[in-house]
């Protein structure tokens, strides 16, 4: 068990290592961060000074391992943007990401389960091709028209919720939230479906059709001549055997939820991660942008990681083979 | 007795009443820091603004007003005088004096400040008493008051207690105490701020201003950013916003048919134009080879004629812009409308020229264009490349966002690329130094710092020494000349002044100004 941990983490290291890379490559592109910083008015001499000390006229790999120094040392400098520290920035947006996320995964797990279960045990009834139907829009609709359409409903027309930012947020310890006040919880409904409605039409697709394969196979058959009830055999057989691959998909979807709330932030102006990597891409920011990515590179490998194990300790059939 | 208490009583109420008037303001973009020294954009400026004050303000026309300063004069060619406004104190209790004058504008000097071009000629700052201080200039500078409107004053004994004697710097490893802290004698100070989410501005009801009663009624200002279009509209229409800075286009008719809200329109002090690559022998983006087509006057006149800007009025801004021949528009000192007139709408007379200067079957030509920084500027580059097309210059269009486009101008690696210029100081000579003086990178030479093009003109350049040392009516002759020379060489191809509309609730009056600054301190909350 201890080996196969650190194997891995020796595997999650090249990978971190490539992110890097591949991410700090990209800066190349993405701009240059000192004609931003100087403004409308400047010399050349300002200008040749600034590049000088941001070292951005090194030789490219140097630049590179400077960063890779200072990251391993978890220090990421200074925002260009902002003229404050990269990790304090960062550590102050994860808490609004990481709630949004979890509530949106919360959503598609509370709504997507009992719905592809319903849809799979009776899949001719009408409320199971309306499920269907709407899933088929979950799927097919852009997040940021989703999230603007909700706005148009509740924001403007009905006037019941927020349409952007996070309500008033409490500090509890180092964690602001946004759970303890009424506007806080409000303001969280519209962002947490949005992001959520894609992985709920996700997770109800994938359950229909789990419970259609498990309902067909020889042991719900020998439940049913035994005589348990419907429940029993619903619930307690056939749904527990279709959660193996649904927890598998729900836990890679969370680090796809917090990476990708990029645009349901900016839709909501929700105060996040994603906006701040968005603005940051704005403006070259690019002590920003890297700690962000790898951050996400590292969310990813974490949560592989953790998938992994729960398979080892799921699975039997993993364990007793070596 | 009774009726006494019931009139205080009426009173209390009335005065409650009118403390709660709070304005819920949004905009796209979220200030950076709260430092006033160190970025010169509009996104600072419009916070900072209502929190710290100049030695001379803007007056609501954009004309100049006494603010920390009561009165001003040129005391000798190179020496100015400036009474300080008894009385006045920080935010945080520190009394103004002149000590700090000349401890803001050494601040503003500092090489990361972003201010320098506005205190460049100032040699030394010399406090002749309390209230009484001296500004020694290296040359005759004739707008230095147009220049100090834009240094906000802080205090030395606040700023060097905590450590932020200079601009912020991205090469510390600390933050600085002024990024998130401010320390001004405005009239509103900071009560809160969460970047990029909340900053809460109330009445300073110490401020020096209140007395005059032009003044607005504001008690307290919530600036809430919203970088998506749509959000911000919605905010507005759903009564969760009051004021939006900046809305889109394409939501102006719906907002000005909406119960309840009104949208304000007027010019921005802001020129959108399209510079030429007039130096290289060969272009870098075209298929000439040999020679550079856009250094022959007759292209960039044929160019000029082909531009339909009527059309790009009407349907790129939506009525929103007013097209021009000159470099700034009115607000900016030194306009002259007799040079502000453009080269024709003229189709057949562009293809006339260009067979004239030899290119009969035209050329290609790259357009540079940034796709998120002025109003529409995208959809304007397609509407240009589209109306040179039509007269045989093949235009490739290149848009990109604001950061990766303006890395590339500034290595001068375009052919043409489109630009817009705001004019902070309001005067002619900022906008020609920076765009048309022969660029000079050796020295400190701060002269043709944006002129990539590399437009060099021995006459237009002493033009431009004219106006940095003489006054009157001969620094306007300089000014109209260097139109006039403008037009006529064609070094760029002006386009419009943007509009910019703001959208508000119906029961707030502010005026509208060139700027694009609100000054809340003008609003009236009814």
């Amino acid at each position: 068990m201890f080996a196969f941990i650190i194997s891995r983490i020796l595997q999650a290291l090249p990978v971190m290592l490539v992110v890097s890379f591949i991410s700090f490559a990209m800066f190349a592109y993405v701009g240059d961060p000192v004609s931003i910083m100087l403004g409308q008015d400047f010399t050349e001499a300002q200008r040749t000074e600034l590049v000088a000390s941001l070292g951005l006229d090194k030789p490219f790999f140097v630049q590179f391992l400077t960063f890779l120094g200072n990251a391993v040392q978890g220090e990421f400098g200074l925002s260009y943007r902002l003229s404050r520290p990269v990790a304090e920035l960062i550590g102050e947006r994860a808490p609004a990401t990481l709630e949004l996320a979890l509530c949106a995964a919360f959503i598609a797990m509370a709504v997507g389960v009992p719905m592809g279960v319903y849809t799979g045990l009776y899949r001719n009834s009408w409320l199971s091709r309306f499920f269907l139907t709407f899933s088929l829009i979950g799927v097919s609709l852009p997040t940021f028209l989703i999230g603007i359409l909700l706005i148009l409903t509740f924001a403007v027309w009905l006037g019941w919720l927020p349409s952007f930012g996070r309500g008033d947020v409490r500090p509890l310890g180092f964690w602001a939230t946004g759970f303890t006040t009424w506007s806080g919880v409000k303001a969280l409904i519209l962002p947490a479906v949005t992001l959520g409605l894609f992985q709920l039409t996700l997770i109800m697709r994938l359950v229909r059709a789990e419970m259609l394969e498990v309902m067909r196979t020889d042991y719900i058959k020998f439940a049913r001549a035994r005589g348990l009830s419907n429940r029993a055999i619903n619930f307690g057989h056939a749904l527990k055997n279709t959660l193996v691959p649904v927890i598998t998909i729900a836990g890679l979807q969370l680090g796809a939820i917090i990476a990708f709330a990029i645009v349901t932030e900016t839709v909501f102006q929700w105060p996040g991660m994603g906006l701040l990597f968005i603005q940051s891409v704005g403006a070259a920011d690019i002590p920003v942008m890297a700690a962000y990515l790898m951050l996400i590179a590292l969310v990813f490998v974490v949560i592989n990681l953790i998938v992994d194990l729960l398979y080892y300790a799921v699975d039997p059939r993993l364990r007793t083979r070596r | 007795m009774r009726s006494f208490w019931l009139a205080a009583l009426a009173v209390a109420l009335f005065l409650s009443g009118a403390e709660a008037r709070s304005i819920r303001w949004a905009a796209s973009g979220d200030p950076n820091t709260m430092d006033p020294h160190s970025q010169n954009v509009g996104t600072v400026t419009m916070v900072l603004q209502q929190i710290y004050d100049p030695l001379i303000a803007r007056s609501r026309s954009l004309g100049l007003e006494p603010a920390l300063a009561t009165a001003w004069e040129q005391l000798e060619p190179m020496r100015w005088r400036f009474t300080l406004r008894p009385g006045v104190r920080f935010h945080e209790g520190e009394a103004f004096t002149a000590d700090d004058v000349v401890f803001s504008i050494a601040r503003a000097q500092a090489p990361s400040s972003n201010f320098g071009t506005f205190v460049d000629t100032i040699t030394r700052v010399e406090p002749v008493d309390a209230l009484t201080v001296d500004i020694i200039t290296r040359i005759i500078d004739p707008i230095l008051p147009n220049k100090i409107a834009s240094i906000f004053m802080m205090s030395r004994a606040w700023s060097e207690r905590n450590n932020a004697a200079r601009p912020q710097n991205t090469r510390n490893r600390e933050e600085t105490h002024t990024v998130r802290n401010v320390n001004g004698t405005g009239a509103f100070r900071l009560t809160s701020r969460e970047p990029d989410v909340r900053t809460v501005l109330t009445r300073n009801t110490d401020w020096w201003g209140w007395a005059n009663p032009n003044n607005g009624n504001v008690t307290e200002i919530i600036f809430r950013p919203i970088a998506s279009d749509a959000t911000r509209v919605a905010a507005l229409m759903s009564n969760e916003i009051d004021f939006v800075l900046d809305p889109p286009l394409q939501d102006l008719q719906r907002l000005r048919t909406a119960p309840g809200l009104r949208v304000l329109e007027g010019p921005e002090v802001r020129t959108i134009f399209i510079a030429m690559d007039v130096a290289r022998d060969e272009l870098l983006y075209s298929d000439v080879r040999g020679r550079n087509p856009l250094r022959d006057l007759r292209v960039r006149q044929a160019l000029y004629h082909a531009i339909d800007i009527a059309a790009i009025q009407r349907v790129t801004m939506r009525g929103q812009s007013v097209p021009t021949g000159a470099l700034f528009p009115e607000q900016v000192q030194g306009y002259d409308p007799a040079q502000d007139q453009r080269l024709p709408y003229d189709p057949a007379r562009a293809r006339a020229l260009l067979a004239e200067a030899g290119y009969p079957q035209g050329f290609a030509l790259t357009l540079d264009c940034p796709n998120n920084r002025y109003i529409n500027d995208e959809q304007i580059c397609q509407a240009v490349a589209a109306m040179w097309a039509r007269v045989g210059v093949r235009t490739a269009l290149k848009s990109q966002p604001l950061a990766p486009f303006f890395a590339q101008i500034q290595r001068a690696d375009t052919s043409a690329y489109l630009l817009g210029w705001g004019v902070p100081t309001l005067d002619a000579l900022y906008s020609f130094q920076s765009l048309l003086s022969t660029r000079d990178v050796s020295n400190n030479g701060d002269g043709g710092t944006w002129n990539y093009g590399r437009y060099s003109s021995p006459a237009m350049d002493a033009l431009i020494e004219r106006m940095k040392t003489q006054s009157g009516p001969a620094r306007q002759a300089a000014i109209s000349e260097a139109l006039r020379l403008y037009r006529e060489d064609v070094p760029q191809i002006p386009l419009h002044h943007q509009m910019i509309p703001w959208a508000m609730r119906s029961n707030i009056q502010i005026p509208h100004m060139a700027n694009n600054q609100p000054y809340f301190r003008w609003a009236v909350v009814q």
